[in-house]
């Protein structure tokens, strides 16, 4: 810690090459996910200790502690980890393109979308994971296409989009409304459970499919660059340093999309993960602009702790995760009015 | 290192601003672009570094169509700064200078001696390297625009583009941003190319000047056979009187008045 005397004291900081402060936060936030890790792994109606935790994941204790930390516990933390660097990175791509603090992936009106999809699954199909799964996909995936077809003209403009996304939700939401109220109760009730997005029920069969695509969305975002960074700057600074904008750009948006689907997929649609998480690790990290691999870490380091919220707040209640991460999205907001209405 | 058009036609959606239009910008010299508002001045400058793709007819760099150039491979050979560009949030000038390095990087070779030495470089020869460790936003005008300039310079290219570099400074920044420019242009050969508004500061500084108008080239050469009373006033619809710049015996443009001056 350093005093300051109200003296402004001028910091060089290495250009381009390792700089200390990020790595330190991305090392601290993944640090705190993994212990929230642990202690999600824990607690329950059966509480474990942490020593026996770590046995249990080393494969050694007892075959009941096994049971409950590997088999039933571990795949949910595995997967709030996982989605959480999904909803962080997607956050972090949308914030970058538009040029936004509020952009994510809401705004291409992917949420709404895939819930128009549920519910549509939902009333007309059926009930099952991979159907409802299926069904969000499918309309997350359509909405946000036509929301970037709509919004097209000589390539597509962050603000532009946005407008669009809003538009488009709008419609959506109103649509999605009509269904509730029109489809039969029980529809309506598990279209609106999945509304709220939750790891709830799942299982390692959801840690495979969804550690391989997050996973290779990570390497083809680092495959790309630091293009982000560059489209940050306008399109002309971008594209006189050699980044063909349009095509970066959809590439981002693609990947952005994808993250997003893996995400409301697996567990439906967990809201403010992905708009908080890029502006708290902006805070954090003082970097210039958004950057992604803080973004991602706290991403995870978010969605775990509010994912043993969830579960621990009103034990032996279960609340939907989607509900904690709303919660604290207000808190957030408010938290950010506070200090911007404190600099002004 | 050679950039020219040949026949190109440039426009936006369905408006044509520029058809069959021919330029060639000599190797290290200073060219200033002129022309009154919307002449296609800034279009032909968009043409010229790429972000602009022609309807017709094509722009080549060093014999070969620039747009069948890697985005990347143009970038080392040539430089742009644009109207207007954004400085990301919390950005320090050091970094954002950095920035001007990306073409010269490889996914597996970040950063090196040659990138650190071109940042280095660019912030001493636009005086900017007291200030690397500022933030941008918290910067003047002037020290912005110098900033931008600094992260082009950095990209180290043999031709560097500048779309009205001066707008937003006031007089004693602009004049500095423009000796700057001949500095460099004198001391390391590189060819420049401004869009200028100002007529005088382009006959001052440049050493070769292309007059537009409504899309065409109408005139172009040096400053003093270029800029006439005739020209400035078909082509701005100015009458005005031409006199030697005590300061260095160019043109300058003294416009006629219709008003009396009450004393």
């Amino acid at each position: 810690m350093s005093v300051d005397f109200g003296r402004r004291t001028v910091v060089v900081r290495p250009v381009g090459r390792f700089a200390v402060r990020p790595a330190l936060v991305c090392l601290v936030l993944a640090l705190a996910a993994l212990a929230v890790g642990v202690l999600e792994l824990s607690t329950g109606d059966i509480a474990v200790p942490p020593g026996d935790v770590l046995r249990a994941l080393a494969g050694e204790g007892s075959q009941a502690y096994h049971l409950v930390v590997v088999e039933w516990r571990l795949p949910r933390v595995l997967l709030a980890l996982l989605l959480g660097v999904a909803l962080g990175l997607a956050g972090a791509i949308f914030q970058a393109i538009t040029r936004n603090p509020l952009g994510s992936p809401d705004v291409i009106g992917f949420t709404t979308g895939a819930y128009t999809g549920v519910l549509i699954v939902t009333v007309y199909v059926g009930t099952g994971y991979y159907l409802v799964a299926a069904g969000g996909l499918a309309g997350g995936l359509i909405t946000a296409i036509a929301v970037y077809l709509f919004a097209y003209r000589r390539g597509v403009q962050g603000f532009r989009l946005i407008i669009v996304g809003i538009a488009v939700s709008a419609m959506l939401g109103a649509a999605n409304q009509w269904f509730i109220v029109k489809v039969n109760l029980q529809a309506a009730l598990a279209a609106a459970i999945w509304e709220q997005g939750t790891l709830n029920g799942l299982g390692w069969d959801q840690v495979g499919p969804v550690a391989m695509s997050v996973g290779l969305l990570c390497v083809t975002l680092v495959a790309y660059g630091n293009r982000l960074a560059l489209l940050e700057m306008g399109d002309d600074a971008a594209a006189a340093l050699g980044v063909r904008v349009p095509a970066a750009r959809l590439a981002y948006l693609v990947i952005g999309v994808a993250l997003t689907a893996v995400a409301t997929a697996a567990a439906g649609p967990i809201s403010f993960v992905a708009l908080a998480a890029p502006q708290l690790a902006h805070r954090l990290t003082r970097t210039p602009g958004i950057a992604l691999v803080p973004s991602a870490a706290m991403g995870a380091f978010l969605l775990v702790l509010s994912d043993w919220l969830a579960q621990r707040l009103f034990a032996p209640t279960q609340l939907p995760v989607g509900v904690v991460t709303v919660a604290v999205g207000g808190v957030y907001f408010v938290w950010l009015l506070i200090r911007q209405g404190r600099v002004q | 290192m050679s950039l020219s058009a040949d026949d190109i036609t440039v426009g936006y959606d369905g408006k044509t601003i520029s058809e069959g239009l021919s330029v060639e910008l000599a190797p290290g010299r200073f060219t200033a672009i002129i022309g009154p508002n919307a002449c296609g001045k800034s279009t032909l400058l968009r043409a010229l570094s790429r972000l602009l793709k022609p309807r017709a007819g094509q722009v080549l760099l060093d014999g070969r169509d620039i747009h069948a150039l890697p985005a990347k491979e143009v970038a080392r050979r040539l430089g742009l700064l644009p109207q207007s560009s954004i400085a990301p949030d919390g950005i320090s000038v050091a970094e954002l200078v950095a920035r001007g390095r990306f073409p010269h990087q490889r996914p597996l070779r970040q950063w090196t001696a040659a990138d650190e030495e071109a940042v280095a470089g660019a912030m001493a020869a636009t005086g900017v390297t007291e200030l690397s460790g500022e933030l941008v936003d918290t910067l003047s005008g002037g020290q912005r625009q110098r900033v931008w300039v600094a992260m082009v310079l950095a990209q180290s290219t043999p031709i560097v583009l500048l779309d009205e570099p001066t707008t937003f400074l006031d007089i004693a920044h602009q004049i500095e941003l423009l000796e700057m420019c001949v500095r460099l242009n004198r001391e390391q050969g590189t060819t420049m190319v401004a869009v200028l508004h100002d007529l005088n500061q382009a006959a001052r500084y440049a050493d070769h000047v292309i007059v537009m108008k409504a899309g065409r080239i109408v005139a172009e050469g040096p400053p003093p056979v270029v800029v006439t009373a005739e020209l400035i006033d078909d082509v701005f619809g100015l009458p005005c009187r031409i006199i030697d710049d005590p300061e260095t015996g160019t043109p300058l443009v003294i416009p006629r008045s219709s008003i009396v001056r009450l004393t």
